[in-house]
């Protein structure tokens, strides 16, 4: 992102992309409660964005600083840091493929080859229909089951290069398999 | 041995994650009994048991209890699930399997330090352990265990989970409390310790998931059967991870002091290398601890075995205090990943080297540039054009980076030297052989590929190119190549 730069005094409509819903401020808002500052309440908040638009684009950066009350430029200090925030538009399902030592020892390398090779794209890439983003990640903390890769949601273990064919055809790849609680939105409040 | 396993005891249990399951054999007594108490008295037991933080570091639990100012208004508990160390994944499995346990510490400590709400910071890949907390949480609060005036004693505790995105540095408790507060997670100089002024500006307690979840077993089975497990200075039972080419890679738990011998061949712990093959290296506390080797490392510079001084590596036993023997950091995180003797030892340098290049949160120059030195320069040698002075070189650079030598403000830049000192120093003879093999203008044609403008060649146009957006990673398994 380094040698991208953006002159935000002439940034197209286009470029700044989808805004906040009054849905998604309302979610935000809950987690107010939680915290003493509203600032505390950003990272939550970009995760709850990106969760319904699928990226953090400017004019939400600029409409979540908006309702924080902080400067758009603290809220893209924060979104540039974490390596799990998108800045830019990714497909319906994200492959977090764990690189560290152990999953690399069991096959990982392998299995990202081939992965790349299937998906025709190379990491931090979309397809051309907006189906798969791909990228890899440190320590997915679960070296036991080594390799295993995240897609959106879904941890999957043990994963082998003759599994992926499976793996990527299963529309319920990137779904859990437990029932959710409520995890962006409905935070719960200091009882009263 | 017979070990009767304490923090691990449901993870065979069907359904060991409702409150019914947790309650059916003594849970949330502890913390029945800790309310009884008077908050101090708590503080003194913990003290007295001697509980050394699981996190990493060994800092007693109760000592930093004790620093909290004794005026004060609000107190907050971070609780730190932010478990990115690589290869670490008994908090995991502790949250996966026994999130009541861990809620059941958090209540214990945050009466113990007096806190009104507390925070556990979980890490945002962990999306399943966040449902699993989560219903937890929501169940303690409607068995009246947090909330309002819990089990009849007047003391109120309120718990969130707070999800991380995707930082290591955010494992540090300094760094944790600012991404708390809904900033980068840059670690903060101390002092001011976060006892006195940490989240919020206000006393602030962080405690790993491990560490709350002994508690609830310390005030129900007394200091002393804490004390009986464990040599002197390490006590309790502790989670131990083992990764890699094993027969049965896991999380196990132990006593204290357990070799990593055991570790790997034990029947009850990792049973053994897949394959028969050999042990060539052991990284067994995380990565920022150091490695050992698989044998005999002989310390003379000519080879020769001394044994007044030379001893295998892999008797090293883990507690707080033995590891240093062997010339590691310290237990870190208990977390052994195991190499084959197939493995190539550049390829360990490579992947450690970039993990750290990677996860420098980039405050410190030290520690930002010089882990992204050492990177390059283990990508060379993997790529096959490294010089002898490389080494020399990655010691000097590990030598000057780190709070050891004074320089950076969080440990993670001694954690990012240590290992890969180590490796080098330990496998030194091997990087040796394998750069003696090179062809003789490697390092020449190694700079043509990566640098075409030292050779006056065309450069491509814009790095970016080569760089997509997102973060700075590329992918390392080649060098960048440029149509000359």
């Amino acid at each position: 992102m380094a040698w991208r730069t953006i002159d935000r005094t002439k940034v197209s409509p286009e470029e700044m992309g989808p805004g906040l819903s009054a849905a998604v401020r309302e979610k935000i808002q809950a987690f107010f409660p939680r915290y003493p500052t509203k600032q505390a309440a950003l990272i939550p908040a970009l995760h709850i964005i990106q969760d319904a638009l699928g990226y953090i684009s400017l004019q939400a950066m600029e409409d979540v600083a908006e309702l924080l009350e902080l400067h758009p430029s603290q809220v893209m200090d924060v979104v540039s840091f974490y390596s799990m925030f998108w800045t830019h538009p990714r497909g319906k399902k994200t492959i977090m493929l764990c690189r560290s030592l152990s999953c690399e020892l069991m096959g990982g390398k392998n299995v990202r080859d081939a992965l790349v090779e299937k998906l025709g794209i190379k990491e931090h890439e979309t397809t051309d229909d907006g189906e798969w983003s791909f990228m890899t990640e440190e320590c997915l903390a679960a070296c036991e089951h080594a390799p295993c890769m995240l897609i959106n949601e879904k941890l999957h273990k043990c994963v082998r290069v003759e599994d992926l064919n499976r793996i990527l055809s299963d529309p319920d790849n990137d779904k859990l398999e437990m029932p959710r609680s409520d995890l962006f939105d409905a935070p719960r409040t200091a009882q009263t | 041995m017979a070990f009767e396993r304490i923090l691990m005891k449901h993870v065979d249990v069907p359904n060991s994650t409702s409150l019914s399951v947790y309650k059916s054999d003594g849970g949330y007594e502890g913390a029945a009994k800790a309310l009884q108490m008077k908050a101090e008295q708590v503080v003194e037991l913990v003290k007295e048991a001697n509980v050394r933080g699981r996190g990493g570091a060994g800092f007693p639990a109760g000592l930093k209890w004790s620093f909290l100012p004794a005026e004060r208004d609000v107190t907050y508990l971070c609780v730190n699930a932010d478990e990115s160390e690589p290869p670490t994944f008994c908090n995991r499995v502790l949250m996966e399997t026994d999130p009541h346990m861990l809620l059941e510490g958090i209540l214990i400590a945050g009466y113990a330090t007096r806190t009104t709400v507390a925070y556990i910071y979980m890490r945002g890949e962990f999306i399943e352990q966040f449902h699993i907390m989560q219903k937890a949480i929501d169940e303690a609060y409607e068995a009246g265990y947090l909330g309002k005036n819990i089990l009849g004693s007047g003391y109120d505790l309120d718990c969130y989970i707070h999800r991380g995105a995707g930082a290591y540095i955010c494992g540090e408790e300094t760094g944790l409390i600012e991404s708390l507060e809904g900033k980068r997670g840059w670690p903060r100089i101390k002092p001011p310790f976060p006892a006195v002024e940490g989240a919020f500006r206000k006393p602030t307690v962080v405690n790993n998931v491990e560490t709350l979840a002994c508690l609830p077993h310390i005030i129900t089975r007394g200091v002393e059967w804490w004390q009986s497990l464990g040599p002197e200075g390490s006590f309790g039972p502790k989670m131990y991870c083992v990764s890699g080419p094993v027969n049965k890679p896991g999380c196990y738990e132990g006593p204290m002091g357990i070799s990593v011998r055991d570790l790997i061949y034990a029947d009850e712990f990792g049973g053994g290398m897949r394959d028969g093959k050999k042990v060539k290296a052991v990284l067994p506390g995380g990565f920022s601890m150091g490695v050992l080797r698989g044998d005999l490392f002989p310390k003379a510079p000519d080879g020769t075995v001394d044994p007044a001084q030379d001893y295998d590596e892999l008797d090293a036993r883990l507690d707080f205090d033995d590891v240093r023997r062997y010339g590691l950091l310290g237990l870190g995180t208990a977390a052994a990943v195991v190499v084959a003797e197939d493995t190539d030892i550049r390829d360990v340098l490579a992947n450690v080297a970039r993990f750290f290049a990677m996860e420098s949160c980039g405050q410190c120059t030290q520690c930002r540039e010089g882990s992204s030195w050492m990177y390059k320069m283990a990508q060379r040698i993997r790529g096959g054009a490294g010089r002898i002075a490389d080494l020399d070189v990655l010691v000097e650079v590990t030598q000057n980076m780190g709070m050891m030598p004074g320089e950076s403000i969080c440990g993670l830049s001694d954690g990012a030297a240590w290992p890969i000192r180590t490796i080098v120093q330990k496998f030194r003879k091997e990087f040796e052989q394998h750069i003696s093999a090179q062809a003789p203008d490697a390092a020449a044609e190694w700079i043509r590929r990566v640098n075409p403008a030292a050779y006056g060649l065309p450069i491509a146009q814009g790095r970016a190119e080569v760089m997509p957006g997102g973060t700075f990673y590329r992918p390392d398994s080649e060098p960048d190549t440029v149509e000359a």
